[in-house]
């Protein structure tokens, strides 16, 4: 337990010293909350789903914590880089431990940034929930943020250097963030999208977010749960499994 | 206490340790000495688990690093020749990681710490974030961080580069008492030839992959007929200047030391 915290804390010291990051990374939540929420506002309204910027709030938290969780997750390249990777494997210490450390710190890291988001969004205009609704919709955004930073970890394990790093944001993180269902309704989507979307997890976490959040479902919030929770097991195991592998 | 049986790497073009063997004795300070790219540190990065060998045996503590990892982890401590610090954390806290990550009891963590920091002069300074420091500040306590937990073998992989000759003697006086006292093993590897001649009870020369000599310092001395270690080991291992190979990633970590 001491290790697993030890690491959890690290992350969240670096989070916390980082002001700039945590600045830098609320500018893209807010112009997407804005630009798109009072962009596309009437259109939405005139197309009788509603109050755009209710269905879009929980989408845009969504990418908020897919990117800082998958960001902490890839930050192992980074201790590879500046040779903190190898204090932590000479250690000894059982891999998973440290894995499961690390993710966690991210995970809070991520869900934090969340809720910040979360927060200006009430300013410009979104109408919190109850208590109860939060401290759920609390729950799933931890369970987005674990998954991610499992996923950025599983990469982050297989690859050696900052080369690629580029190539997973416009190819993996972009896709997934986009075909997720964050900006749009699933109703009525072409087959062809509704499979890639139905494909990818965190169209469970968006849908999970909006049902706590704004009572907003295509799919239902045990159905969601079921998915992010078996999705956290197999990447649980598989970046296990190849961050075992890393050699410093 | 460390038992080495035709222990081989390849890469992909070439051979960097070329079936060598090697025992090194409980309590013994066991000097590793080459030139650039000899194969020093490849060797130290099998021994202590972070590379798998291409072949070969390793006995470490009585444990195979390969099949018991955990166990031969507890057994040693190590000193990396590149950085291996939080930057974006301060001295206190990598020491305070270093410590949980070793299993070093809780009621002697922090008197061990401020310990250790006093002995490297770095604790007025506990604080402030290691990105702020020096090379020979960072040097110290990396330094520091190695003789935190007390291992059975200490590998330090040339700990006192770039350190001014106070220190470095400083720093060898701590590590001579642990071993007298403690019977902890040292195996090291350096490129200032006097201090292995001053501290090894064993020396042992690599090149190309392979062992060229090996024996006490007297005894290489009276090998080569030459009167100091230094003189020895340019006769065992030539004149030619050799270039370390560096690929992306060494190259920035190496960049990173030089702030």
């Amino acid at each position: 337990m001491p290790i697993v915290y030890i690491l959890w804390l690290r992350q969240i010291k670096r989070y916390l010293r980082s002001k700039a990051r945590i600045i830098g990374s609320l500018g893209q939540p807010l112009l997407f909350m804005v630009a798109f929420g009072f962009g596309f506002g009437p259109v939405f309204s005139k197309a009788g789903e509603g109050n755009y910027i209710q269905f879009l709030v929980p989408g845009v938290i969504c990418m908020s914590i897919l990117f800082t969780a998958t960001f902490t997750g890839l930050e192992i390249i980074w201790d590879r880089q500046f040779g903190f990777l190898k204090e932590m494997l000479v250690a000894p210490v059982s891999r998973i431990k440290i894995m499961i450390g690390r993710s966690l710190g991210g995970a809070t890291v991520a869900v934090i940034q969340g809720l910040i988001v979360l927060f200006l969004s009430y300013i410009i205009g979104f109408s919190l929930p109850g208590p109860m609704a939060l401290v759920l919709s609390l729950g799933f955004m931890f369970l987005i943020a674990f998954l991610f930073t499992l996923f950025g970890t599983a990469i982050a394990s297989s690859l050696k250097d900052v080369q690629g790093f580029q190539l997973i944001v416009n190819f993996l993180i972009m896709p997934i963030f986009f075909l997720s269902g964050a900006f749009f309704p699933l109703d009525g989507l072409p087959k062809g999208i509704l499979s890639v979307v139905k494909f990818n997890p965190l169209s469970y976490g968006v849908d999970a977010l909006r049902g706590s959040l704004v009572g907003l479902n295509h799919f239902s919030l045990w159905h969601d749960f079921y998915v992010l929770g078996a999705v956290i097991v197999v990447f649980l195991l598989l970046s296990s499994y190849l961050f075992s592998k890393i050699e410093a | 206490m460390i038992e080495v049986k035709k222990l081989q790497k390849r890469f992909k073009n070439f051979t960097a340790v070329d079936d060598i063997s090697f025992s090194v004795k409980e309590g013994d300070i066991f000097a590793f000495l080459g030139p650039n790219g000899a194969g020093k540190t490849t060797t130290i990065k099998m021994l202590t688990t972070t590379l798998k060998p291409s072949g070969g045996e390793i006995t470490l503590n009585g444990y195979n690093p390969l099949t018991q990892k955990d166990k031969a982890r507890h057994s040693f401590g190590i000193v990396f020749q590149d950085a291996s610090l939080d930057d974006e954390l301060t001295a206190y806290e990598n020491m305070m990681i270093h410590a949980v990550l070793y299993r070093v009891p809780k009621a002697e963590r922090k008197t061990k710490i401020k310990h250790l920091l006093e002995f490297v002069e770095l604790w007025d300074r506990k604080g402030k974030l290691v990105k702020t420091f020096s090379g020979g500040m960072k040097r110290r306590l990396e330094i520091a961080k190695g003789l935190l937990h007390h291992p059975k073998i200490l590998f330090l992989d040339e700990p006192t580069q770039g350190l001014d000759p106070q220190t470095r003697n400083h720093i060898w006086e701590y590590i001579k008492k642990m071993n007298q006292e403690e019977k902890m093993t040292v195996f090291f590897t350096t490129h200032y030839i006097e201090e292995a001649e001053k501290m090894a009870d064993t020396v042992t020369v690599i090149d190309h992959g392979k062992i060229i000599d090996s024996g006490t310092p007297e005894e290489l001395k009276i090998k080569t007929g030459k009167t100091n270690l230094e003189e020895a080991f340019i006769a065992l291992t030539g004149n030619i200047i050799r270039d370390e190979e560096a690929d992306g990633l060494e190259q920035m970590r190496r960049r990173q030391r030089h702030h």
